[in-house]
């Protein structure tokens, strides 16, 4: 068990909102979250649908170990067709608004058709009803969060929104819950404005209480969450310096995207790494970062709290940005600093925090930003245009550029659009740092080699999150490959694939397998759910769920063409450090992937695949 | 000797696994919710803070209740709610400085911290060591060994 049993439908043309029961058939074979929303997304709607028309449905899915005592075990997922990338979109985040979702008694919610008007979905409990969102369009995520608690007079109803740039649909708008988690990539944010629907606002109170062997779940956890707490990574680097341990690093290994990935080393990357976070500044003699933060259940607490400069020109005169508040992960410092060249920490905070406010992915955002700053210094983008100066490492460019996108203003409009629309429009595609359509993160193909095969085939586009083989490429975890070489690589990024598609399925956060194998997740699955999730049967589910999403995006139209990267990754040679002279093996290593897939050359599933996967 | 739940707000993360240990051990769900403990978060500062009952030794819920339903557990020093005898009045609600005594609108009764007979799952729990079940005669001694520490430990001048 460990399923609350029960989903909610929501017809936004009609205005209902029904209760049905969850199909125990499907949780068996796709467990829950990532895999069993996409389920339903792909057994109820046709690929081919607009992603931003009535015709799409965008899902918010909790796991069966969502909103218990498994360590992380507070996440949720949006599942949808992405308006960025026109493929499946699957986006999870923290945060506690997961857990209350399940604690009021709900897996998922399915949204469908669109409102007329603006509208929320308010959730007690058992009782949902849409309420009039008029008040809220044109808010902030903190404002909307702000009012509805007031509203309902209670501080612990936790709400999940759109800002301003899900209602003006930038393509990567993002769905932010707690104030600074978000469901970031991928455009789910879009989607939910497409539909007028500003946000869903729930109160759980009831718990999660079905487990299947509750003595057992207690111990199983309790020693699993032991090894999170010994590991070295989930124990001590990851509370202490978050993710951003990695800037220094991955700058070493000559894979930090530089300069709309033009160099694979930064020469700021010191100027914006962990260590500058926590150094006193020169200002107020106090560091960036203030503590670290757990999302629900959570013992690693990688979570960034952080204080901009008040002295910084970005928020002179803005107070509402004084106070703590959601600080940079390495993927966001990354995409706002080393992608534009821009080393000042203060105003890549300050980026960030428009990123939170009006919910938006700051790695997309980051990475056009990257091609905007090439077109301008090639001459193609200029001051009058933008309205500003945009060479590379421009702090002022970067700030200004993030309000007008987030804001839905002036050359923020075009933006808003993400690098391929964008960068063809001005003629120069080969400068979007996309796979098909989504922005790439910090981690350079040509020096980490694995990720380039994982950039080309993951199923939402450019993504770190569904194969992170800088984890054995770099960090040795589970255990040590050689980033530049293309051999063993298909199966090292099918191997990360099918586990991530399983841990996100279940509801718990990918970080944890810095530490957990399968193995580790298995008998937390197991105690809570049922024997009959054996290690096997979990290893399937991942490659079914992996496959399922494939399959979909097959139909939407895509071919083995889009599994590709840009010309630059594939042709310009690493300049500096341990990469240098190398670009992508991509060629070399897709048809091997295709290979141990089970898929055609055409990059489409094999009748055999299929039958062994029950797809 | 007698211990006490002692809470260093610094430790804090708010994962919120001390509410969620506090339901199960006492309703067998997880529903921080109905937790004993609650975890506060203040986010314009970045502070979390627990807070619970700290089982006074005069205490006001106790001396308040007209059916003595509320008593001393000898072994603990844990003030403890008799559920058989509480009417739900709620007068220790009121009579309780801090708020930590609170009705329970499913059961008709009122509910408290009971230091779980002395092995408190909150505690058990915590991660960070935020929530420790200590000797109740020091729980300032840490405190004191950290300040010690700045002279123990230095270098000689």
């Amino acid at each position: 068990m460990s399923w609350a049993g029960k989903i909610l439908r929501v017809n936004l043309t009609a205005g209902t909102v029904t209760s049905e029961p969850l199909n125990m058939t499907w949780a068996r074979q796709y467990l829950g979250s990532r895999g069993l929303a996409t389920k339903y997304l792909v057994e109820e709607m046709d690929a081919k649908v607009d992603p931003l028309s009535a015709d799409n449905k965008i899902i918010w899915a909790t796991g069966p170990l969502t909103g218990t005592m498994a360590s992380t075990g507070g996440r949720y997922t949006v599942v949808t067709k992405g308006p960025l990338t026109g493929a499946i979109a699957c986006s999870n985040s923290g945060g506690y608004w997961g857990a209350e979702l399940k604690m009021a008694g709900w897996d998922m919610v399915i949204f469908e058709g669109q409102s007329a008007k603006p509208v929320y979905l308010s959730i007690s409990d058992d009782v949902a009803e849409l309420k009039d969102a008029a008040h809220l369009w044109g808010k902030s995520v903190w404002e909307t969060e702000e009012i509805l608690k007031k509203q309902a007079q209670d501080p612990q109803v936790r709400v999940s929104s759109i800002g301003l740039a899900g209602e003006n649909q930038v393509l990567y708008a993002a769905v932010v819950n707690d104030l600074h988690r978000a469901a970031g990539r991928s455009g789910v944010g879009a989607v939910m404005g497409s539909k007028n629907l500003k946000a869903i606002a729930v109160r759980g109170t009831k718990g999660v209480g079905n487990i299947a062997n509750p003595k057992e779940f207690m111990r199983v956890t309790f020693e699993k969450k032991k090894i999170l707490a010994d590991n070295a990574v989930t124990g001590q680097g990851l509370p202490t310096y978050g993710t951003q341990v990695l800037m220094n690093v991955i700058n070493e290994v000559g894979a930090l995207p530089t300069r709309n990935h033009r160099d694979v080393q930064f020469e700021g990357a010191k100027d914006i790494s962990a260590e500058a976070m926590g150094t006193p500044r020169e200002s107020d003699g106090k560091p960036q970062l203030v503590t670290n933060q757990a999302c629900f259940g959570c013992t690693i607490a990688c979570g960034r709290i952080s204080k901009i400069d008040k002295t910084h020109f970005s928020v002179v005169n803005k107070p509402q940005y004084w106070g703590a508040t959601g600080g940079l992960e390495y993927e966001a410092a990354w995409a706002l600093g080393a992608a534009n060249g821009v080393n000042d920490l203060e105003a890549l905070q300050y980026a960030n925090t428009i990123c939170n406010e009006q919910g938006m992915d700051p790695i997309s955002f980051g990475t056009t930003l990257g091609a905007v700053m090439e077109l301008y210094e090639m001459g193609v983008i200029t001051k009058e245009m933008l309205g500003i100066e945009a060479p590379f490492g421009s702090a002022k460019a970067l700030c200004e550029l993030a309000d007008l996108t987030a804001n839905g203003q002036g050359f923020g409009k075009e933006i808003a659009q993400g690098s391929k629309r964008l960068t063809a429009k001005y003629g120069h595609p080969e400068l979007s740092m996309s796979s098909k359509g989504q922005e790439f993160p910090a981690y350079d193909a040509r020096g980490i080699q694995g990720m380039g095969l994982a950039y080309a085939t993951s199923n939402r586009g450019g993504c770190h999150l569904r194969a992170y083989t800088v984890a054995s490429e770099v960090m040795g975890i589970p255990v040590k490959t050689d980033p530049l070489v293309a051999e063993g690589k298909p199966e090292l990024v099918m191997a990360f694939q099918d586990a991530t598609a399983a841990f996100d399925s279940a509801g718990v956060c990918v970080f944890t397998t810095f530490a957990w194998g399968l193995a580790d997740l298995q008998p937390q699955i197991a105690a809570a759910c049922g024997d009959e999730f054996t290690l096997e049967n979990l290893a399937l589910i991942g490659e079914r769920v992996w496959n399922m999403e494939r399959d979909f995006n097959n139909r939407a139209g895509f071919t083995e063409k889009d599994d590709s990267l840009p010309a630059r990754l594939l042709t310009e040679a690493a300049k500096t450090g341990p990469a240098k002279g190398l670009v992508s093996k991509l060629p070399e290593m897709l048809p091997k992937y295709y290979e141990v897939r089970g898929w055609d050359s055409g990059g489409r599933l094999k009748p055999e695949t299929r039958t062994k996967l029950g797809l | 000797m007698q211990k006490s739940l002692h809470i260093n707000p610094e430790k804090c993360t708010g994962c919120l696994q001390c509410e969620m240990a506090c339901s199960f051990e006492n309703y067998g769900t997880y529903a921080p919710a109905k937790s004993r403990i609650k975890v506060f978060d203040f986010h314009h500062t970045g502070r979390k803070v627990p807070y619970t009952c700290t089982q006074c030794d005069e205490a006001w819920c106790l001396h308040a209740c007209p059916v003595e339903a509320i008593t001393v557990d000898k072994a603990t020093g844990a003030k403890v709610v008799n559920e058989t005898t509480c009417v739900g009045c709620k007068v220790c609600t009121i009579a309780c400085p801090f708020g930590t005594v609170n009705y329970v609108q499913e059961t008709g009764k009122v509910q408290k911290c009971d230091l779980c007979g002395g092995d408190p799952a909150c505690a058990t729990a915590c991660p960070t060591g935020a929530i420790t079940y200590i000797d109740a005669n020091w729980t300032g001694l840490n405190k004191m060994a950290a300040w010690a520490d700045k002279l123990g430990n230095q270098p000689a001048a």
